[in-house]
């Protein structure tokens, strides 16, 4: 089976720094990928040239059998196919809740009012929170907000979900909420990238985890042989580095 | 005749100010229709040139930015001046009426324009990532993410902006524009009494202090919790 997402030969220039260095990365359908690496090391970069918030300098990029970088490809029908969860939550504050997830729904899915209210209603639910549908995001814990914005996006029913450090402006006891509703999406077979510190996460749910730096992708494996067994001294420190916080 | 007699006499005489109400009453009505026409094209124009600059093409930018700069450096008696007797000579000569509201318009626009922008460009990038990351376009997401929240923050100077310069209206009185101070001051100099403009000024408070509550109420209104 072709792979649903397929980047290759990825370059990222941001004037004179060379943000992405040739980075190849096949994602299988169903496949949960970690993608891990010191700041700055471009991992955020890939994530959003994978639905072309940021252009690509160079490479290629195939998802879902759609060529994201031709000028021929309608690249706001190709979004609805990927969803993205954002460190900020990013949802509008001047909806409710279930504004923020029909919004799409209405406007690019073509539903009408009743049919996008009623899917709405079921992403939330899908991410407990059904009975916060007519909360402003400022009622809303950070918890509770980047569960909307999930809904969000899976509201779309995209096929592939982008996640860039969903949890990471998170207080601590506010991001098993979100790791939950992650872990029930892996479960429903949904194809996760996902940028995350997480390690627990990683190691419990990942099928692969992707160690980047300075751009390009070092070395890559199932989570048990890049967290215990790491084959380059990069990875290793970087490792080193984050258990022992 | 006591001074305070003599003081009412000359500011509030009762006899002149029947004599020219109707004048200023009709000076009030010129008011009104020139300061709705005003803040119509102004703030209409001034939303347009703030969508047109969000595009990001460079050429029609600097435009927009220089004649913006232009009209908000000249003081507005000077750009009406400038178009009542400036732009018969270019072939075009537009009445008192037009000349103001052209003038008014032309400056309230700057100043919109100027406040739609930062307002859209306040508005978190994040929130233009999110919108786009779900397949809305460009259009959709300037129309129903930035700037419901962009207009929110420009109440407060946009209201303030729009008083001011419809305020201006009085400054069609150097083109002989009939309007209330235009009315009060020909009507102080025909009956060598000032009480026209006590008129002119009681006409002033009755039009625009509404507006200025109203502006605080919406200011109110529309603030919501972030």
């Amino acid at each position: 089976m072709p792979p649903i997402v397929s980047a290759k030969a990825i370059h990222k220039h941001f004037g004179t720094l060379h943000v992405l260095k040739g980075v190849d990365l096949d994602v299988a359908e169903r496949e949960l990928v970690f993608v891990i690496g010191p700041s700055g090391s471009g991992k955020s970069t890939l994530l959003r040239c994978l639905n072309r918030l940021e252009e690509p300098s160079s490479g290629s990029i195939t998802v879902d059998g759609i060529d994201m970088l031709s000028p021929r490809t309608d690249i706001n029908h190709a979004r609805q196919r990927i969803g993205m969860v954002f460190q900020s939550f990013n949802l509008y504050p001047h909806m409710t809740a279930l504004g923020n997830v029909t919004l799409a729904l209405r406007k690019v899915a073509g539903k009408s009012r009743a049919e996008a209210d009623s899917l709405g209603r079921a992403a939330l639910e899908r991410v407990g929170l059904a009975d916060r549908a007519h909360h402003r995001p400022a009622e809303l814990s950070g918890g509770q907000q980047q569960r909307v914005a999930i809904a969000r996006s899976i509201a779309l029913e995209p096929r592939v979900m982008l996640f860039d450090e969903p949890t990471s402006a998170l207080d601590p006891e506010l991001v098993g909420s979100v790791l939950a509703v992650m872990r029930g999406l892996r479960e429903s077979g949904m194809t996760m990238i996902v940028v995350s510190h997480e390690m627990g996460f990683a190691r419990a749910a990942a099928d692969r985890v992707v160690f980047m730096d300075e751009g390009q992708i070092v070395e890559q494996g199932p989570p048990a042989q890049i967290f215990e067994n790491p084959g380059h001294a990069r990875t290793r420190a970087f490792i080193g580095q984050i258990q022992r916080h | 005749m006591s001074r305070w007699d003599r003081f009412l006499d000359t500011f509030f005489n009762a006899k002149v100010m029947a004599k020219y109400l109707p004048d200023i009453l009709s000076g009030a009505v010129l008011t009104i229709e020139l300061a709705l026409a005003v803040v119509v094209a102004g703030l209409l124009v001034g939303l347009i040139l703030a969508l047109v600059r969000s595009l990001g093409i460079k050429p029609i930018n600097w435009l927009i930015i220089f004649v913006v700069d232009v009209f908000r450096s000249l003081p507005p008696l000077v750009v009406i001046v400038l178009v009542y007797f400036g732009l018969p000579s270019a072939g075009f000569s537009p009445s008192a009426f037009v000349s103001t509201w052209m003038s008014l318009a032309l400056v309230l626009m700057a100043f919109a324009e100027e406040i739609f922008w930062a307002g859209i460009t306040s508005t978190p990038k994040g929130q233009w990532e999110a919108s786009r990351s779900t397949g809305l376009s460009f259009a959709q997401t300037l129309l129903y993410v930035i700037l419901p929240q962009a207009l929110r923050i420009t109440i407060a100077p946009l209201t303030n902006r729009t008083i001011a310069i419809t305020k201006g209206t009085a400054l069609g009185t150097v083109v002989a524009l009939h309007e209330i101070l235009g009315m009060a001051s020909s009507a102080v100099s025909n009956s060598y009494n000032p009480s026209p403009l006590m008129m002119g000024a009681a006409a002033y408070l009755v039009l625009f202090l509404p507006v200025v509550v109203a502006a605080r109420w919406i200011e109110t209104r529309f603030a919501w919790k972030r």
